[in-house]
Formats: structure tokens, sequence, C-alpha cells
């Protein structure tokens, strides 16, 4: 299925939870927060929500700034 | 008293000197930077993790000790309320359970246009409204238009950071008697109430002529990242936040046209 990760379209497992979804794009989840369709995701939550076809997800992380 | 520390909402910072943590030409530079400038304080932006071509799994917060700073999220490149409360949102929810403090406050910034990086005030009154009932201290970035603090700390922001002049133009403090007047209102109400300059510093100079005003702090990010050499830039910094906060506590002579001698006219040879 087809997904919108950080505005780029990703072909994914169907029911990829966000979990598997971090881990295929090597991410560690102790840095990043997730929004799945502008809800924010508690990472407590990663390994039990599935994604949905169309879902828009976002990664964010920190970075340098002032 | 520590003429050093700094109390804003539920936090002490040990130094009155909060430094960013952009552009610096390579992370172990930023984390020598922070050391020498004594802050105890560093923000950080929020922006899209990298899909491919991640530089090792480098991520700026293994740079950064959470026994020794207090992570300060900011929403830095928001040009909206919507998208500041987002990406402040974001920010707490990266902090949670992180093993870094700073989940709960956030460095409001909601700016007008890219080419001035000046803050919008309508936008940053709304987003700051919607924070502060969602739980958030909120330090806000504003212009140093005293109508416009008074406001912002009438509806309850923790602190506020009016500009000295725009965010990395080093241009320093452009309307001190603005930030005079400022302190003088703001802190009516609460002598205590945190007032800091945020943006626009320079050098060592402007950072004490800030301090010497009576502002509770700084923050600064260009002045010491973007300096020929940042590791001496972050420590000048860090000096002159605490030589001007000396002064100002000290309280400086009056002004006078003419010299006053420091030596005693009486006993002169030639008397």
């Amino acid at each position: 299925m087809e997904v919108v990760v950080n505005g780029q379209i990703k072909q994914v497992v169907d029911g990829i939870s966000v979990q598997e979804l971090l881990d295929q794009f090597q991410i560690k989840p102790i840095r990043v927060a997730v929004e799945r369709n502008r809800e924010i995701v508690p990472r407590k939550q990663f390994s039990a929500t599935p994604l949905a076809a169309g879902d828009q997800i976002e990664i964010v992380t920190f970075v340098g700034g002032g | 008293m520590d003429n050093n520390e700094l109390k804003i909402g539920s936090y002490t910072l040990t130094s009155r000197l909060i430094v960013g943590t952009g552009k610096y030409a390579s992370l172990e530079l930023m984390r020598d930077c922070h050391a020498a400038s004594g802050s105890n304080c560093v923000t950080v932006a929020v922006r899209r993790e990298r899909l491919v071509d991640k530089t090792s799994g480098r991520n700026i917060l293994d740079f950064i000790d959470p026994e020794k700073y207090i992570l300060l999220p900011n929403t830095a490149g928001c040009f909206t309320a919507e998208e500041v409360v987002r990406v402040a949102r974001l920010g707490r929810e990266m902090l949670t359970d992180s093993g870094f403090r700073g989940a709960d406050w956030v460095k409001l910034e909601c700016l007008g246009d890219t080419r001035t990086l000046l803050p919008e005030p309508v936008g940053t009154l709304q987003a700051l409204k919607t924070l502060v009932t969602d739980g958030f201290q909120v330090l806000v970035y504003c212009s140093d238009d005293v109508m416009l603090c008074k406001r912002l700390q009438d509806e309850g922001a923790a602190a506020i950071m009016p500009a000295g002049s725009p965010i990395g133009s080093g241009q320093g403090v452009l309307n001190p008697n603005a930030i005079r007047i400022i302190l003088e209102q703001l802190k009516e109400k609460n002598p205590d109430y945190p007032v800091i300059v945020d943006a626009g510093v320079g050098t060592a100079s402007d950072v004490s002529l800030a301090m010497e005003l009576g502002v509770d702090g700084v923050l600064l990010n260009t002045a010491i990242a973007g300096a020929k050499v940042p590791l001496q830039m972050a420590k000048a910094m860090g000096l002159a936040t605490q030589s001007g906060r000396l002064a100002f506590e000290a309280g400086r002579i009056p002004r006078k046209l003419y010299a006053t001698a420091s030596s005693p006219w009486e006993g002169r040879i030639n008397a």
C-alpha cells in the first residue's frame, strides 16, 4: 500500500506498524516524534499503531537551531 | 544570591546565557562551544527526519549531555499559530520519556517573513494562548514593543524574549530604550519576571550592554557559531553575560557632561 512519509510517497507492506516503518528507515524511536494524519502517535504506541493506505506520516527529530 | 542563576517557570538555569545549536561546522564543535559558554540551557529546532543518507546515525542529542543541559525546544521556521502549536507538541513528544529535561516548555517563534525573520505579533499571541491552555511554559520571541510584551505577559508567557535586532544580523541591541521601558513595565507587576534579549547579538559587548540594561538573560546562536573562532567567542559570551549582570547589579554611575576629578584637589604641591 501507499503512504506519504515526510511528504514522499512510499510503498509499504499492508498493515505495517509505526515501529516497523521506523525500522525500515533505520530510525531510532527514542530520537523522533511521529504524527499520523496530524495526530501525534505516542512513542509507547508505535508498535500498536498500524498504518492504513493513504496515511500521511510525519517523522521529525531535533536539529540545530537558535 | 548567585547572580548567574536564572529562574524561568519551573526551571532554574545556572547561567543567564541560553545558546543555540545551529550553524556549527560540526557537532563536536557545537558541544565544545556549549561547554565554553558556561550555559546549561540549549535550544533545538524540530525538522523532518531524513529517510535516506542519514549521516551514520548521528543525532544532535548525542552531543548534548542530558545531565548537564536543559533542552529548550523551539518553533523556529513557523509562520502561523497553527504551525507553532503543531511543532511545539512534536517537540514535547520527542522529549517525553527521553532522558532529557525540557518537555514542558518551548520557545515560541512565529515569523512574519523570510527576509526580516521578525516576529509576527498576531500569530504569536494566538499561539501563546493555545500553548498556555495546553500546559506549556512558553518563552515568547517577540518584537521590542512594550504594549505587545505586556499583553504576552498577561496571557501567561513564562518569559518574554524581545529581539535586540533581526535574527543573525549581528546588529546588537538597536533600541536600548525600548528594552528599558519593557523592563520597567513588566517588572512592575513581578520584579522576577524574566525578560531575555533573543536575537541580533554580534559580539560580547552587545551581550554586556543587554545585561547592563537589566535583562535577565540573553539567547544567541549565530554570534558564536559564525565567529572566526567559535570556541573563543563562546567563552567571551559567557564572560560578557556574567560581567554585564554584575555591572547591572552594582549600579553604574550617572553620565555627566563635565569631568569629576578622581584625585583630591587639596595638597597639590603647586596650590
